[in-house]
């Protein structure tokens, strides 16, 4: 038998193996990108209807002996007046309700946060005093999610509602009194423990905060270091140590620097917790490593020729480097930072130690106000039972993930537009 | 004064040095009849020099003043105590300190305080405003001086930017010295709150026994608070989660790296790689979400039961799963880099004895690029082992000691969040037993990390 012969009989085989083998690799990707897809998917599936928010239309009469209310511009008298009272009392009317439990029952369809409503729209409409009005007042989210899942198949998610509550939704439904309109609360409160009041405004200042204290101390102490590194150190054990040391920073578990904020920042400085200061701190300790180690490809990325050049005509070496070297190096400098403070932005673990986890309500307003970070309040809800807070987790996360891909991209365009290739 | 205010001064004097030590260098350029050529540096240089010798006295000044400041303070308001109170054990004697700060600042308005205690507020108040009011005179005094003698050394003949020249690269090198500072601190605190926690419970317990219970007692009769310290659990808990994650993270990191890095099209490359990218920026936190809320009742619900199990609603399999997906990008980027540097030649060879492309792979590329993957693969397992938000999430708290995916598991990552997020004592065994776990958590990845690296960096040596 010749050799040819040999290799003949295999061929088949050895070209089955070949297409499975490379079927395999693409399965491999596509397995990748399903996840991708999967999760994406997920969260907007789940997310997008926290943007809206149900609304429940009623019929209000504002009479002003029961607010005792004579002058809508004195404030005083405003915010004595019983707005609770006066929804609860339209409420009863609304749904006939005569026993304590059924009344209940009927008050447990609005918001808590509907007397604070009313008393705004009478302060709006001062014409309004000893008229009666339909006004347009924030359902409760048992009723929001019932309402938003109506259309399903197996009809409305029931949770918590009574027999009696979804008959009155029912009705409220068939009278065309319920609405949904874009969801202001999301994206102007704080935190709450009633979820159609629950907004991630403190959250998203308090990461805001977090962040511009990190970019302020990284970046300059990271592209400085680079700087020595690449520029001036000598080759020698310790410069060989401090690059092995940051080489290993950079793939430290970030909870270890949480340890480290709670041990060192906490314990030995006493600083206080939940601050975005610390928290700022704690993250800059985290993405140096990152910021040294991108900037340090941009420096050596700079061609000699340039340094050489620079020197040849007198420069010095400070004036190489900050006039020469430094500005060809910025963009990919500005990369790398924009990449460290992404990662920076959706870290949580170390802002759990330093306690940065408390209810925040009020928005803060500076490095040193309590304040919590939006992944942080995106831990926080994914742990409430109620459904609505799946549905503004989910939201939450497509605020984080859209501005994580507005600064990936930023990342992009900045290293396509600027940088030079030599 | 506050902080802020006295820095953002002490930064304006230093523009004002600069301007008067650039502004002198040019008159007396000038009054020698050469112009800027007389002078041995640029003015640029002795307006920095005078800036400095402004700013670093200065702001050297006000770090350590603030370092020292409150001791003293405190050591002031202690003396003047009555003298029973001032020999009082240390943990009363700060609540007591803590109670004059609260009437200090006004929290007690109307209650009727020990006179003492009050007379302390006000001696307190009093002090403060005093140390701030010196301070500030302190610092302009040193300013003044500092700006003073630098604004004398201006002179033609003296070597203003060597000088310059000289402190920036000490800047750049305190900077970069901030990378070992992270990690001396990293070091001290987790060894030294360790060193607390074995104080209490022996070290041999910590690391054999298999039971993790750190609930301590407070009662004796107290059910369910036995405060073991046994962290074999949690050992074999976070092995698990991260063996599930690395089986789905190699075989699909590595085959997506080879068909990239061999098969895939210049244009298919550019589009998929980058996407697949996307996986590893997602926040953590994102898939812990994912995983409890999508992954875990679906492995509940319909995958166990269609293999005739039952899994718990916290099974390790969802946590392990999903941090596979996690890892798929990091396992496959750096296969691909390292796939990439194999030399053309050694595939042309293969390729030209006939081999098929699998086979050239198989036989050839893999064992070549084997060592760098192993190193990838390396630090892609310290990463599942660090990684905390998606077991937090999806992993349970119960430390059961199993090896079984469909059973609720717990790591050491979730152990240290669980212990110190809410109210902690920094003495308590409970409290303390996180940073043993940080320090055991610490020396794994780091030695893991070593190693990886250095084997990366000989492989990439190997074919340059």
């Amino acid at each position: 038998m010749k050799t040819i012969d040999l290799v003949n009989k295999n061929l088949a085989k050895r070209y089955r193996k070949e297409k499975l083998f490379r079927a395999y690799g693409l399965a491999s990707i596509g397995f990748g990108l399903l996840c991708l897809v999967l999760l994406f998917s997920d969260i907007i599936g789940k997310g997008y209807k926290a943007f809206v928010q149900t609304n429940v239309q009623i019929e209000v009469s504002f009479d002003a002996d029961y607010l005792g209310v004579n002058d809508v511009l004195d404030s005083q008298q405003m915010a004595s007046a019983n707005f609770d009272g006066l929804l609860k009392k339209s409420l009863r009317e609304k749904f006939a309700v005569k026993k304590r439990r059924d009344k209940k029952l009927a008050y447990a369809l609005i918001s808590s946060d509907a007397g604070y409503q009313l008393h705004d729209l009478l302060l709006n409409n001062p014409e309004w005093l000893g008229s009666t009005q339909k006004v347009w007042l924030l359902a409760d989210d048992d009723l929001d999610t019932y309402y938003k899942s109506m259309d399903n198949a197996a009809g409305g998610f029931i949770g918590r509602l009574k027999e009696q509550q979804i008959g009155w939704i029912k009705k409220l439904y068939a009278d065309d009194a319920l609405r949904t309109q874009f969801n202001t609360n999301f994206f102007n409160y704080g935190d709450s423990t009633e979820p159609e009041l629950a907004g991630i405004r403190a959250a998203l200042m308090g990461s805001l905060f977090t962040l511009m204290v990190t970019m302020v101390l990284s970046f300059p102490i990271g592209v400085a270091a680079a700087i020595y590194l690449e520029e001036y150190a000598p080759r020698n054990r310790f410069t060989d140590i401090i690059e092995v040391n940051i080489n290993n920073l950079a793939a430290v578990p970030s909870i270890i620097f949480g340890l480290l904020g709670a041990a060192i920042f906490l314990g030995f400085f006493g600083m206080h917790r939940s601050l975005p200061l610390v928290g700022g701190l704690v993250l800059t300790l985290m993405t140096l490593p990152t910021i040294i180690i991108t900037s340090r490809a941009a420096i050596k990325a700079v061609p000699p020729s340039i340094r050489e050049a620079a020197m040849g005509i007198g420069a010095s070496k400070m004036q190489v480097v900050l006039h020469h070297v430094l500005p060809l190096a910025m963009p990919g400098m500005l990369t790398g930072a924009i990449i460290g403070l992404a990662q920076a932005l959706g870290e949580t673990a170390p802002l759990l130690l330093i306690g940065m986890v408390a209810f925040i309500v009020d928005i803060p307003g500076g490095v040193t106000d309590p304040a919590t970070a939006l992944p942080v309040q995106i831990y926080l809800w994914s742990d409430r039972p109620e459904r609505s807070f799946a549905e503004l987790t989910s939201a939450a996360i497509m605020v984080l993930l859209g501005v994580l891909i507005i600064m990936n991209t930023l990342a992009v365009l900045l290293r396509k537009k600027l940088e030079r290739r030599w | 004064m506050s902080i802020t205010t006295l820095i953002a001064l002490v930064l304006v004097a230093m523009i004002a040095a600069f301007v008067m030590g650039r502004g002198r260098s040019r008159v007396l350029a000038n009054a020698t009849g050469r112009g800027v050529r007389s002078l041995n540096s640029l003015p640029f240089y002795y307006g920095m020099l005078t800036a400095l010798w402004c700013g670093t006295p200065a702001l050297l000044l006000l770090m350590g003043w603030l370092a020292f400041d409150d001791s003293i303070v405190r050591a002031i308001i202690v003396d003047g105590l009555p003298l029973a109170q001032q020999q009082l054990p240390e943990a009363q004697l700060s609540l007591l300190l803590s109670t004059v700060e609260n009437i200090a600042s006004g929290s007690y308005p109307d209650s009727k305080q020990l006179v003492y205690l009050q007379n302390a507020a006000e001696q307190l108040l009093a002090l403060r405003a005093t140390s701030q009011d010196l301070l500030a005179l302190v610092l302009f005094c040193t300013a003044i001086i500092g700006a003073t003698i630098g604004w004398l050394k201006v002179s033609p003949k003296y070597r203003a930017r060597v000088k310059v020249e000289a402190a920036f690269k000490w800047v750049l090198m305190a900077c970069s010295m901030i990378a070992i500072l992270t990690t001396v601190g990293i070091i001290l605190s987790v060894i030294f709150e360790s060193v607390h926690f074995f104080k209490q419970v022996p070290i041999t317990e910590f690391l054999f026994g298999t039971h993790w219970s750190p609930q301590v007692a407070i009662r004796a009769d107290q059910v369910g608070s036995s405060g073991a310290f046994g962290a074999v659990p949690l050992f074999v808990g976070t092995l698990l989660i991260s063996f599930i994650a690395m089986s789905v993270a190699i075989p699909v990191g590595l085959m997506s790296a080879i068909y990239l890095s061999e098969y895939a099209g210049p244009k298919f490359r550019t589009w998929v790689k980058p996407a697949l990218e996307i996986l590893a920026g997602i926040p953590t936190v994102v898939y812990g979400f994912f995983a409890v809320v999508t992954v875990a009742p679906f492995i509940k619900g319909s995958f166990a039961p269609l293999l005739g199990l039952d899994a718990s609603s916290e099974s390790a399999l969802a946590a392990g799963l999903v941090m596979g997906v996690m890892i798929i990008p990091f396992v496959s980027s750096l296969s691909d880099d390292v796939i990439n540097a194999v030399p053309q030649t050694l595939r042309d060879g293969s390729l030209a004895l006939g081999a098929t492309r699998s086979e050239t792979i198989k036989l050839v590329v893999f064992p070549a690029a084997l060592p760098g993957i192993v190193g990838g693969v390396l630090l892609a397992v310290s990463r599942a082992i660090g990684e905390t938000m998606i077991v937090v999430m999806a992993a349970g708290l119960s430390a059961n000691l199993t090896i079984n995916p469909m059973e609720s598991v717990t790591t050491v990552t979730v152990q240290i969040v669980t212990l110190l997020v809410g109210d902690q004592e920094f003495d308590s065994a409970k409290t303390l037993s996180a940073f043993a776990l940080g320090l055991m958590l610490f020396v794994v990845t780091l030695a893991l990390n070593f190693y990886a690296l250095y084997v990366v960096r000989k492989y990439s040596e190997q074919y340059e």
